[in-house]
């Protein structure tokens, strides 16, 4: 299966909306290990997305991933905003140029966004951020790819393995952004943005399972 | 003469901070607050931050102070989407109070970017309590 624009701004869509609808948990799992204002950090850059649709309608799939990052990046406010606006700005170069996105466009889409953050957060699996759900979500879509999977069953897949990514995450220390001053204390609370990159993750699975 | 942006997650704490480091100026400088987020909540905005480099930059360099957290994150997106030379955008590795007042008083006496770093980030190595 392909996506084409059409699904892409749905998916897009349901994971602004699903952020939204996570505000309150996203600021919860914030609290006890951060400054409890992921949820509304990215419930305001995402609904200043959702707002942008109609002008995004007649971009390419390309411009419109810029879109979204250059608004996440001027209205998060949090690590969130350079974070996910680097991933998005990402995955605009990996697609540009792309009218129709298949499997390895989203391995592409995946690679491209992980260096992004790695580089702007100096960071790495293991430290208890959102690379612990993106990663095994890409190693998972990768391999259900590489295996013959359909892409609607690769997304599913790299879903489930992102929700084992943000379950990871109670178990380890934070060592990067605030959560990391709190050491062992960390233990025992999942990672927001680990759980916010799984919504959109998740919505993209969801989006195609409809389709 | 070098330029200072001060980026704190707080616009308040960035002006009062620039505010009790004017006091120590010898002339007339730019300082720019870059704190805050564009809707006046706590956090940093990387557009915002990239306006303050560009007031900033007069040919001599600029140097920045940073609080916590995304405020150095946001900071390299801005210096790298400013346009200004990288090598004239400097991130000062100091505290934000004591490295805002050292680097606007030397700034403010013609001192080079590396000679205004250099001050606000030894800043952290003046001591204040001191044991006999």
């Amino acid at each position: 299966m392909e996506m084409g624009k059409r699904i892409m701004i749905a998916a897009l869509k349901r994971s602004a909306r699903d952020i939204i609808d996570a505000k309150e948990l996203l600021d919860d799992l914030d609290r006890p290990i951060g400054d409890s204002d992921h949820g509304v950090n990215m419930a305001r850059g995402f609904s200043l997305v959702l707002d942008k649709f109609d002008e995004f309608e007649e971009k390419s799939i390309s411009d419109i991933l810029n879109g979204i990052a250059m608004t996440l990046i001027s209205n998060v406010g949090g690590a969130s905003g350079p974070l996910y606006g680097t991933a998005f700005m990402k995955a605009a170069h990996a697609v540009k140029g792309k009218e129709t996105l298949v499997s390895s466009d989203f391995v592409a889409i995946y690679e491209h966004a992980i260096e992004g953050i790695k580089m702007r957060g100096k960071s790495d699996r293991g430290c208890k951020t959102m690379l612990d759900a993106i990663i095994p979500a890409y190693e998972a879509f990768k391999s259900a790819m590489e295996s013959g999977s359909s892409l609607t069953i690769a997304a599913e897949v790299a879903a489930m393995a992102a929700e084992e990514g943000v379950e990871y995450t109670k178990t380890i220390i934070a060592t990067k952004g605030r959560a990391s001053y709190l050491g062992e204390r960390s233990i025992g609370h999942q990672d927001p943005g680990a759980t916010s990159s799984t919504i959109i993750i998740k919505a993209f699975a969801d989006e195609l399972a409809q389709q | 003469m070098v330029g200072i942006v001060v980026v704190s997650h707080s616009y308040q704490l960035a002006e009062e901070t620039i505010k009790l480091s004017l006091q120590m100026a010898q002339s007339e400088l730019t300082v720019i607050n870059a704190g805050g987020t564009g809707d006046g909540s706590f956090g940093t905005d990387p557009m915002k931050i990239m306006d303050g480099i560009q007031q900033a930059e007069s040919g001599d360099g600029v140097l920045m102070l940073l609080d916590i957290g995304s405020a150095v994150m946001s900071a390299e997106m801005a210096i790298e989407m400013s346009g200004v030379d990288p090598t004239q955008v400097v991130m000062a590795n100091a505290a934000l109070v004591e490295g805002c007042i050292a680097a606007i008083t030397t700034a403010s006496i013609g001192m080079t970017l590396a000679e205004v770093q250099k001050s606000a980030e030894e800043a952290l190595l003046y001591p204040k309590v001191t044991t006999e």
